[in-house]
């Protein structure tokens, strides 16, 4: 079984657009969308829900006032600040660690494991997808992160898949780090400005520093041919492989409000075969073909 | 007055209204690049001279000449960064949230202050602007730190733009928190819609008067306009969508530096932000 996660440093350049196109074009594969805190593939994949879990986060403090001596112990160890003085605790500051409870002479401290989202197997029309939906403000979302992608490859292995398509959150923080280690191969998506330049330098190290072979793809490279030129001879330098060089479509935007991916909306586009011959290139890549390549399992 | 600039969605926009906006207003103001992940605005906004500063933040060392293997620091740890193999006690630095919970409950004082770099901090000046980012350390798992650490130099009468990261989650609503006003920035588009719903309701959490910038704003559908009338959320600027703002943008380049008249849109654009914070902070 291999996994290819596409990811791209910078938000905004594609990544769910291009990963619902290989979507349509991949064979005998699942499908798993980790960017848990705005996930955007089901706008395009319309998925029919399965089965739904509670994810059950970490625990997080709560006073209660009737136990409370109001000693002041808790508001002094709390490295995050987050008691106020009269023993309130704010849910957006607390960390979780459990501090307070350990320490509070009254045990005056409720610290219960919370749901902090909800994760989901479906089917769609381009395969099952597995998903998740990270509640607003909650933390913990590279655990949710490596949750889905151990259940994508179990369901995987159980269906007899080859093939795990990861459409990945952007930055280069905890959900990006959950989302890619172990992974056989990443695409990172870019597109040909300063800011595209500059996070794609940062991604490709991230990908370096955890030995994860990367792909480059420039998508919307007609918006600035020098910057893609610079691109490309950065990701020579690199050693990366530039798989497509995508041109700018406003296809792309019509496509995504009609619900379709890019190969629905017109079969018979050149863009159709341009995104085509991307596939085909990182699905033929030494990576994505080599018979040892195989994914570690996921640390906890 | 501190502003942040926020939109769920990645690409919308941020960094051009951010950029746009600080360099239009002719006063004292600070920038302050909180996407530490991936921070962009000093591709813009090129302060001759950077100040780096290392920031590092508290994970535990295990003194073995004091460490009888009692387990309590292991037993406290809710992120599993400390574990007892027999009598001995193994750290996962990367995976300690820096409570001190360890320090604070070993009986023989055996575990000493270490240091985990998170990244750097770079501060710099340009023309009125100061600016500061945070560069999180590449392998690093956790922004919110070192989000913090760049929100330090918030000073109370201080004008203050933030660029915050994308996302609803803990790195988005740190850099929001702080904030008297989000300017949400979005794009007309199913994506753009989906992920402003979600940080509309974030930033409805944390009470904080916002506005929308719709950015491309002739490409996509309706609905974007839709959702803000039903919620009653203000329009307070539109950018159109065209090759020239992207070309400007690709290049490094401010849209405030093409012609006056965005500088004169931009500085509308703080003024009407100005009104709906006063209306927000009387209607609550």
């Amino acid at each position: 079984m291999k996994e290819l996660v596409v990811i791209s440093g910078k938000g905004g350049t594609g990544k769910t657009s291009l990963t619902a196109a290989f979507a349509a074009l991949a064979e005998n594969h699942l499908l798993c969308d980790t960017d848990v805190d705005a996930a955007d593939l089901h706008l395009l994949l319309a998925p029919r829900i399965v089965e739904t879990h509670n994810f059950i986060g970490g625990s997080k403090a709560a006073i209660i006032a009737e136990d409370c001596s109001g000693c002041g112990l808790c508001t002094e160890l709390c490295r995050f600040a987050a008691i106020s003085d009269d023993f309130v605790v704010d849910p957006s500051e607390c960390e979780g660690c459990g501090v307070c409870r350990a320490f509070c002479p009254e045990e005056a401290v409720d610290f219960q494991p919370r749901k902090c989202g909800e994760w989901f197997s479906s089917t769609t029309r381009f395969g099952p997808l597995v998903h998740a939906r990270l509640g607003i403000g909650e933390e913990n979302s590279g655990k949710l992160v490596s949750l889905i992608r151990k259940q994508a490859q179990f369901l995987a292995e159980q269906s007899g898949l080859e093939l795990i398509v990861t459409d990945g959150p952007p930055g280069i923080g905890c959900p990006v780090i959950a989302s890619i280690t172990g992974a056989t191969a990443l695409l990172i998506v870019i597109e040909p400005t300063v800011s595209g330049l500059h996070d794609m330098q940062r991604v490709a190290e991230l990908a370096g520093h955890f030995k994860i072979p990367a792909m480059v793809c420039i998508n919307k490279y007609d918006l600035n041919e020098e910057m893609s030129s610079v691109i490309e001879l950065e990701t020579e330098r690199r050693k990366l492989m530039t798989v497509g060089r995508i041109p700018f479509d406003p296809a792309f935007t019509r496509a995504m409000v009609k619900g379709e991916t890019i190969i629905e909306y017109d079969p018979s586009a050149q863009l159709v075969e341009t995104v085509s011959t991307t596939w085909n290139r990182i699905r033929s890549s030494e990576f994505m073909t080599k018979k040892e390549a195989r994914i570690l399992p996921i640390m906890k | 007055m501190i502003i942040s600039v926020a939109s769920g969605k990645g690409g919308t926009g941020k960094t051009t209204v951010s950029i746009n906006l600080a360099a239009s207003l002719k006063r004292p103001l600070k920038l302050l690049d909180c996407d530490v992940e991936e921070p962009n605005v000093h591709l813009f906004i090129k302060p001759g001279e950077l100040v780096s500063r290392t920031e590092s933040t508290f994970v535990p060392v295990i003194d073995e000449t004091r460490c009888n293997g009692c387990r309590k620091c292991a037993e406290l740890c809710e992120f599993n960064a400390l574990a007892v193999i027999g009598e001995k006690v193994l750290v996962f630095p990367e995976l300690c949230h820096s409570c001190e919970g360890c320090q604070m409950i070993c009986p023989e004082q055996a575990v000493k202050d270490g240091h985990r770099e998170l990244g750097t901090i770079e501060t710099g000046t340009w023309n009125h602007i100061t600016l500061s980012y945070g560069r999180l350390r590449v392998g690093e798992a956790m922004s919110p730190p070192l989000i913090s650490r760049v929100q330090s130099i918030i000073e109370p009468a201080d004008l203050v733009i933030i660029d915050a990261p994308p996302g609803t989650s803990c790195p988005a609503i740190k850099a929001m928190k702080v904030s008297d006003f989000v300017l949400l920035v979005t794009e007309p588009t199913p994506f753009g819609l989906h992920d402003l719903v979600l940080t509309v309701e974030a930033v409805k959490k944390l009470s904080i008067p916002c506005g929308l910038v719709i950015n491309r704003a002739d490409i996509g559908n309706e609905d974007v306009y839709r959702y803000a009338r039903k919620e009653g959320l203000p329009i307070l600027m539109e950018i159109p969508f065209s090759r020239t703002i992207a070309e400007i943008y690709s290049q490094g380049g401010l849209l405030v530096d093409q012609s006056p008249e965005w500088r004169i849109r931009f500085c509308r654009l703080f003024d009407s932000i100005a009104e709906t914070a006063v209306l927000g902070e009387v209607s609550q």
